[in-house]
This record gives structure tokens, sequence and C-alpha cells, in this order.
């Protein structure tokens, strides 16, 4: 646990002036077509719901909750949307769950806490919510106990999250910009509203709201830093084309990378069993996202570069080659990194220390591994690497410090 | 190819050989099998003949096969599982399942419509008499079949010594050679021979590591400071041919329980009868000599012949082509599995590997072992499952 920041302690105090308003539940009407249902089931994949809302660390049933999310203010468990009376969304009216996805109000009308990505998915339609509704609806109910949320007192009123909710969010909805193409307004739907891409790729403020500023310029999750995804000039993707996004979505891989970990799991769920059109979608707006140029940064002590340099040879070149192109679909080319060339190189560490898996798919189900290198490389040799690495990549990135690697390794020694 | 595997061809070339590359499951470059499993360029890392490859460069079932198999909801894997025996129906027509026990050594029965045998020749053949399916071979009288035709063979080679090319054999892969068939199977004219079959003759890098390899030229000890100085100059500078024998069954080499030792649980070992035949000896006689000569063509100081005498021994290593005990024939007298690796006892069981071959062939085995797996499935999903029973009547 991280210790809180006074704004967050203000922003409890604000919260206990809100009050919240119950709504009794409406009786509903259960008409429910395939095409809908079908419309829905989709949707929930786009939304990648089942990834949180299941207890996937043990086993747990698809959609019946429990899975803990570590946010910066503590774990907070989801909850359970099958149709369970009791436990999950049995007794929730359509109307019900338009408002927790369009408002982040529970059918008790408390508050959601915004782990629920409300704040993306207030952009969605009125039809598209209650479509997902109706697929909710199909499933087998389950009766589950969700662990109570671990959050300080005054987080852990959840009335608390009235008062961020004032500073940080939007009811809106999707406007369509009339001078872009379908394709690109479609992506940008999908991207902002149901895919929820910037909750983990736009930069939070203090209070883990996103910073309009730094939108999909890359963000920090669970000490993971999930990169730039602008695609346009200067993004931390531009070498990308559309169709590598797409294939990366897809397929999970692509010439660059190949999806790991977190989103290893967002495309084991979720895009990889997308329309090719909407990963087309996807792409175009991506592709469209330029970024400001990156500032120059100061150059490395030359001696680290060397040292840097050979550790790569010893130990990296096997597999990502000595041009630090990698392999393209199998191993990842380093020179042109979003993740090692990062502003913020925490991912790239901790993938040196800890290893990583890419993602098996349907279209490619290996299983390819880095092995961890925690063992074997000190923190200085790992920070002379990655200094090396982002000093020869193919843009500005600056050199990492010993204790950027040394805290990341006590955090990964805290994990297990 | 490296300096080493171009000296082989030139030589042999000048030999009037035909010299190609050694067909090789490791990867020169990237590769997706038609199941959509990728496989990365090799890293030529020299620790690829006795161990699992680190980096997706060699075909083997984790890389080419599980990873599919895993995604299916119809596939388990029981890993540190043992399986103890192949059980029958009480009426004796059929497999009934089998018994395992897991790392606990707690012991289970699981049920099978049918059951593959597949845990390599020597265990088949062992799991086959302890369960006392088919007729153990006899060799007094040369009646049964479980245990019979068990091959091996002869292995012989030259290594070639520079004084200035290095060779860097570390840098090695698995199957990284050249080689010639000229000499292999009826290749060459037998004609006064006094021998049958024969072998391929090949130039590896492969297997060089430091502690496990240090070739040494003649008259040199084979410890103390003379011989690590002779380490020191050599082992970045020597390359070998090897010859690589077939074998031929003989009615007294064969596999059967042992009477004296067991295992763990009390069962018996397996015990191997063998002995190099009068064929394998004529046969590495007349193949040695060629490698001699190729390798003397290749432009080394000098050259090493190694000859294989003396009586079979399990010191040192050759290969692990073992062939035979469960063998594939064409009447349930003379073999344990018809054409279709079906056992002729149970219908509901097949056996794989090279314990099929009535013979070993001058080859390495697993090509012909996943050959024949394929075959074997396609009868299993095409013929069996439509009609389960014997596919061919004896
Ligand atoms: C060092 C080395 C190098 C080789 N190089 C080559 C080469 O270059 N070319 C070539 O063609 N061949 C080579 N071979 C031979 C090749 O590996 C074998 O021919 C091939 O692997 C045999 O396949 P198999 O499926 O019959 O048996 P295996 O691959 O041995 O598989 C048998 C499996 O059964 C399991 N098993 C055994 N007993 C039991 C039991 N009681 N219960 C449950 N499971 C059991 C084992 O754990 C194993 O997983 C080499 C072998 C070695 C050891
Ligand atoms: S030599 Fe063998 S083990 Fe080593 S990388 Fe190549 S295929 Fe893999």
């Amino acid at each position: 646990m991280r210790p809180l920041s006074p704004t967050l302690i203000s922003m409890a105090a604000l919260a206990l002036i809100g009050s919240a308003t119950l709504t009794p539940g409406s009786s509903q009407a259960q008409e429910l077509s395939y095409s809908q249902v079908e419309r829905g089931r989709y949707l929930t994949v786009a939304g990648d719901c089942q990834a949180c809302h299941t207890d996937l660390e043990n086993d747990g049933v698809p959609f019946a909750g429990g899975r803990g999310l570590g946010t910066p203010f503590g774990t907070i468990f989801s909850s359970n949307l099958t149709p369970d009376d009791e436990t999950g969304i049995g007794r929730w009216t359509r109307d019900d769950f338009y408002r927790a996805l369009n408002e982040g109000v529970d059918r008790d009308g408390n508050h959601l806490y915004p782990a629920m990505p409300y704040p993306y998915f207030t952009l969605m339609t009125r039809d598209d919510t209650d479509a997902i509704f109706s697929y909710l609806r199909t499933l087998d109910p389950v009766t589950t106990e969700v662990p109570e949320n671990e959050l300080p007192f005054p987080l852990s009123v959840r009335r608390s999250v009235w008062g961020w909710k004032l500073l940080f969010f939007d009811d809106q909805e999707f406007v369509s910009d009339p001078n872009a193409s379908d394709a690109w307004n479609r992506g940008r739907y999908l991207v902002d509203g149901p895919m929820h891409c910037g909750g983990c790729h736009t930069g939070k403020n203090a209070l883990g709201a996103d910073d309009s500023d730094e939108y999909l310029r890359g963000g920090v999750l669970e000490n993971w830093y999930a990169p730039n995804i602008r695609g346009g000039e200067s993004g931390g993707i531009a070498d990308w084309t559309q169709d590598d996004i797409v294939e990366f979505l897809r397929d999970g891989r692509s010439r660059h990378t190949a999806p790991m970990q977190r989103m290893g799991e967002v495309v084991a769920i979720s895009t990889q069993h997308l329309h090719q059109e909407d990963l087309e979608a996807v792409a175009t707006y991506l592709k469209s996202l330029d970024d400001e140029p990156r500032e120059g940064q100061s150059e490395p002590d030359a001696a680290r570069v060397e040292v840097g340099e050979a550790i790569y040879f010893d130990n990296c070149a096997a597999c990502h080659a000595s041009d630090r192109s990698g392999v393209p679909y199998l191993f990842a080319s380093l020179g042109t990194s979003n993740k090692v060339l990062a502003e913020d190189p925490s991912t790239a560490i901790r993938i040196i220390l800890g290893g990583a898996r890419a993602q098996p798919t349907e279209a490619v189900p290996s299983v390819l591994a880095m092995p961890p290198f925690d063992w074997k490389l000190s923190d200085d040799q790992i920070a002379d690497l990655m200094t090396y690495l982002r000093h020869s990549g193919d843009r500005n990135a600056g050199p990492v410090s010993a204790s950027q690697v040394s805290e990341m390794r006590e955090y990964l020694a805290g994990e297990h | 190819m490296t300096f080493s595997q171009d000296r082989f061809a030139a030589a042999a070339r000048e030999l009037g050989l035909s010299p190609f590359p050694v067909p090789s499951a490791n990867m020169s470059r990237a590769y997706v099998n038609p199941l959509g499993l990728q496989l990365a360029p090799c890293t030529y890392c020299g620790f690829c003949e006795k161990h699992g490859c680190g980096n997706y460069s060699k075909s083997s079932p984790q890389t080419t096969i599980i990873p599919v198999l895993m995604q299916r909801p119809n596939f388990a894997l029981r890993t540190n599982s043992e399986v103890l025996s192949i059980d029958k129906a009480p009426d004796g027509s059929r497999a009934s399942g089998v018994t395992y026990i897991d790392a606990n050594g707690d012991s289970f029965f699981q049920p099978a419509e049918v059951v593959v045998l597949c845990a390599y020749p020597l265990e088949n053949t062992r799991l086959l008499l302890l369960s006392q399916i088919g007729e153990p071979y006899d060799p007094q009288s040369g009646e049964g079949v479980v245990g019979k035709n068990y091959c091996y063979q002869v292995m012989s080679s030259a290594t070639v010594f520079y004084d200035e090319e290095f060779t860097n054999g570390f840098v090695g892969a698995g199957a990284l050679g050249m080689v010639i068939d000229d000499y292999n199977g009826d290749n060459f004219d037998h004609s006064g021979l006094g021998f049958i079959g024969g072998g391929y003759i090949a130039c590896h890098t492969t297997n060089a590591r430091p502690i496990e390899s240090h070739p040494v030229p003649d008259n040199v000890p084979s410890w103390g400071s003379r011989w690590k100085k002779a380490v020191r100059e050599n082992f970045l500078k020597t390359t070998s041919v090897g010859v690589h024998g077939s074998s031929m069954a003989h009615r007294s080499n064969y596999l059967d329980l042992d009477p004296t030792y067991t295992d763990a649980h009390g069962r018996p070992l397996l015990r191997m009868t063998y002995d190099f035949t009068l064929n394998d000896r004529r046969l590495t006689q007349h193949l040695t000599p060629v490698a001699e000569q190729i390798a003397n063509g290749m432009g080394g100081r000098e050259v090493k012949v190694n000859i294989r005498r003396g009586s079979y021994d399990s010191v040192p290593y050759q290969t692990t082509h073992n062939t035979g005990g469960t063998i594939m024939g064409a009447d349930p007298k003379s073999s344990v599995v018809n054409r279709y690796c079906q056992s002729w006892d149970l219908p509901n069981l097949f056996v794989a590997g090279a314990g099929l071959f009535p013979q070993n062939a001058g080859y390495n085995p697993t090509g012909t072992v996943g050959a024949l797996a394929y075959w074997s499935v396609d009868a299993i999903i095409n013929q069996y499952l439509r009609q389960p029973g014997p596919l061919v009547q004896p």
C-alpha cells in the first residue's frame, strides 16, 4: 500500500457531504431476441468484462466476480454479474444496469468505485448497455460471496466516490465527428467506450482519474507501464502500420512484439474475438493520434553504454539479434520498442527481472516466454543494459538508474 | 553450414560421393507450422542433442503440438505420473485402461476406449511383458514375440585435427551437418562383402560442450598436464566424420524381464541381452575406412580413427536409437502388432515408437517413428473408430 496523498483525504472529506439516493427496482421486461443477446455477448467481449468479473487466479466461474483489482488506493473486488438474485444482478432492471454503466451508481444507489471503468462506459449507447444486460441475463446464476474491498477509511465509504465523480466524472454521450470516416468514429467509440483502452494506457492524476493531457500516452497499473499507443507522428507506435495493430490484437503477434501479461489477458479474452472491421476501426483511430515530439535526453555515460552493449550481446542477442531487431512475430524488436524506449521504463525493467510470457491465442497457440534475469544480472548491470538499449533506440530515451531497477526488484520480491 | 561441413562436402565430392545437408528438425529461420505454432531461428547454442531447446528452435512435442492440444477441452496431460500396467477387460478381449501412480504415490485406474502405448521402445516392451499382453520371446525356441528383434547399432568415426583453422565446435546445433548416403542400405554393391545393410557417413557440428567433449590426437595421455595442453590446443580445431551403421536382428539379441533386479515398486526391470553380430562387425570394418578417407581429404594436420572393437558395452554413449521389441508384421506368430501398429492381442491397444521396426536401418529413427504414428492414428480415426475391432484378420 502506498501512503495516501493529501488530496485524497480532502476528496474523501468532500465525499461525506454527498448523499446517495435509493431507487426501488422496477419490474423488467424480458424480451430476449437472439440478435440482441448475441450483440450483447460481443460487447461484453469488447469490454473485456469477463477479465475483471472472473476470479481468474482461483479458476472462478466466468462473470461471477471476486477478482481482486489492485489500485494505488487498495484492493477492490469485482462484483458478480450473473443473474443471481442475492449476490448477482438478478433483481436488476435494464434501467439499473444502464445507470451503473452510464452514471457509476449501483441498484441501491451506491456510487461504484471507478475501478469499474464507467468513466469510459458512460459513452456507450443505451442500445449497447441494454444488449449487454440481455446477454448477462442468459448466464447461469451463481451465488458467490465477493470479499469486502480492502480500502482504507475514508475511501472505504462509498460516498467518498461521489466527490471523486464530482471532480472527474462527466456523464457524457459519444458524439460522432461528422468530418471523420465511419471507421474512425467506430474506432474511437470502441477505444474510448467499451474497450476502455485509456484505463491502462492513459496517464492518471494523483486521484487515479485520467489526465486528459496524457490521453493514450502511457500509464501505470499495478506496476506495469502500459505503453503509449498513439499511432500517429511521434506516437509510441508510430512505426506500426494499421495491419500491425490488427495482427497484434487479433493474433496476439505482430512484427514488433507480442502481448504479454495484462495485455495478453486482454487479447486472450477480448480482442482476438473481435470482428476484423472493428479491429481495423481501432487501428484507424489509433493511427490518427499524433503526439508531441520527444524532448532531447541527457547523454548517458559512454562507459555505461559500452558495458550495457556487452551485457546485451552476452545475454540478449541470441534471441533479440545483435542489431536488436528481434525476430518478427517471435521476439520483440528492442530498438523500436515502445516499452524499452518509453518515458517510464518500468515494464521493460520488470520483464528483464521477472520474465514474461507471450499470450497464446487461437490463431497462434505457441507459448513463448522471456526468461527472468533477476538471478543473473545485478541492478547496475540491468541499468546499464537498459541505458544502452535506450541510447541506441529509434527515439530519445534517457538513461536508467540502478535505483529504478532495485525498486522494481523489491516490489517483485514483495509480490511473491 | 560451417567450415567443417564445407571441408567434408569437398572431400566427399573429391571421392565421387554425393554429400547433402543432413535433414534436420532445427530451424534455420523462423517458421510457423501447419497448426499455427511458431518456431524461432536456432541460435547454435551447442546444447542441442541432449537438452530441451530454450529457443523454440527444435521440433519437439512442446513446440510443435502440445500448446494446441492444451487449448482443447477434451485433452488432459497428467504430468509426473507413471503407468504401471495396461489392464485387460475380464474376458481378456480388450484393454480396459491403464493403472498409473502420481507423484504422491497414489494409484489410479484410467478407463479407456483406446490405449496408445508410446513410452519408448524399451518401456513399451516392458509394459507389455508386465501386463502379460502377447507371448514373450524365447531365444531358445525362437517362439514368442514380445522382446524379439531388439537391435542397436555400431558407430565409428574419424576425428580431424587442424593446426590453423578454427572449427569452433561449441557453436553447434543438433543436426548441423553434411552427409553421404552412398554407403547405406542397398545404395552400394555388396558383392563379396559378407554383410547386408550399411550406414550414413556425416560430419556434424554438435555437442562440443567443454566438460563433455575434449578430443585429443593419438599418442596423448588420457590425463595430466600433457593431456590438458592437448585439450587446450585442439578444442577449437577439431571436427569428426561419423559412421552411423544399421543393425540387423539376431536370434540371440532380445529384451525380457530381469529375473533379479526390480524397480521402486518391486516390479522386474527390463533385461537387455545384446552383442554386436558378425554382420555389424563386417559392416563397420567396411565403412570406417571410407570415413577415414573422407577425413583425410579435409585438410587437417592429422586424423584419428575411432573403431568400434570388442563386445557391446553401454558406455561410451553411442546413440539412443534402440529398435525392436514390439515389432510390426504380417503374422501374429512373428510380430507384436499389425501393419496399423495395432496389437494382435487387444484390438484397442496401439503401439508407437521405434520398437515397431523389425530391423534397425542405418538412419536415425525419429522421422520414421513420427510417420508410423501418423499412419497408425489415421487408421484409428478413419477405420477403427468407425468399426472397432481388428483392422487386419490374421
Ligand atoms: C541424446 C539423444 C539424441 C538423439 N538424437 C536423435 C536424432 O538426432 N535423430 C533422431 O531421429 N533421433 C534422435 N534421438 C532419438 C529420439 O529421441 C527417439 O527416437 C524419440 O524421441 C523416440 O520417440 P518416442 O515417442 O518413441 O519416445 P520418447 O520421446 O522417449 O517418449 C516416451 C515418453 O513416454 C514417457 N514414459 C515412459 N515410460 C512411461 C510410463 N511408464 N508411464 C508414463 N509415461 C512414460 C516418457 O517420459 C516420455 O515422455 C536422440 C535421443 C537422444 C536421447
Ligand atoms: S542448437 Fe538446438 S537447442 Fe540450441 S538453439 Fe538450436 S535448436 Fe535449440
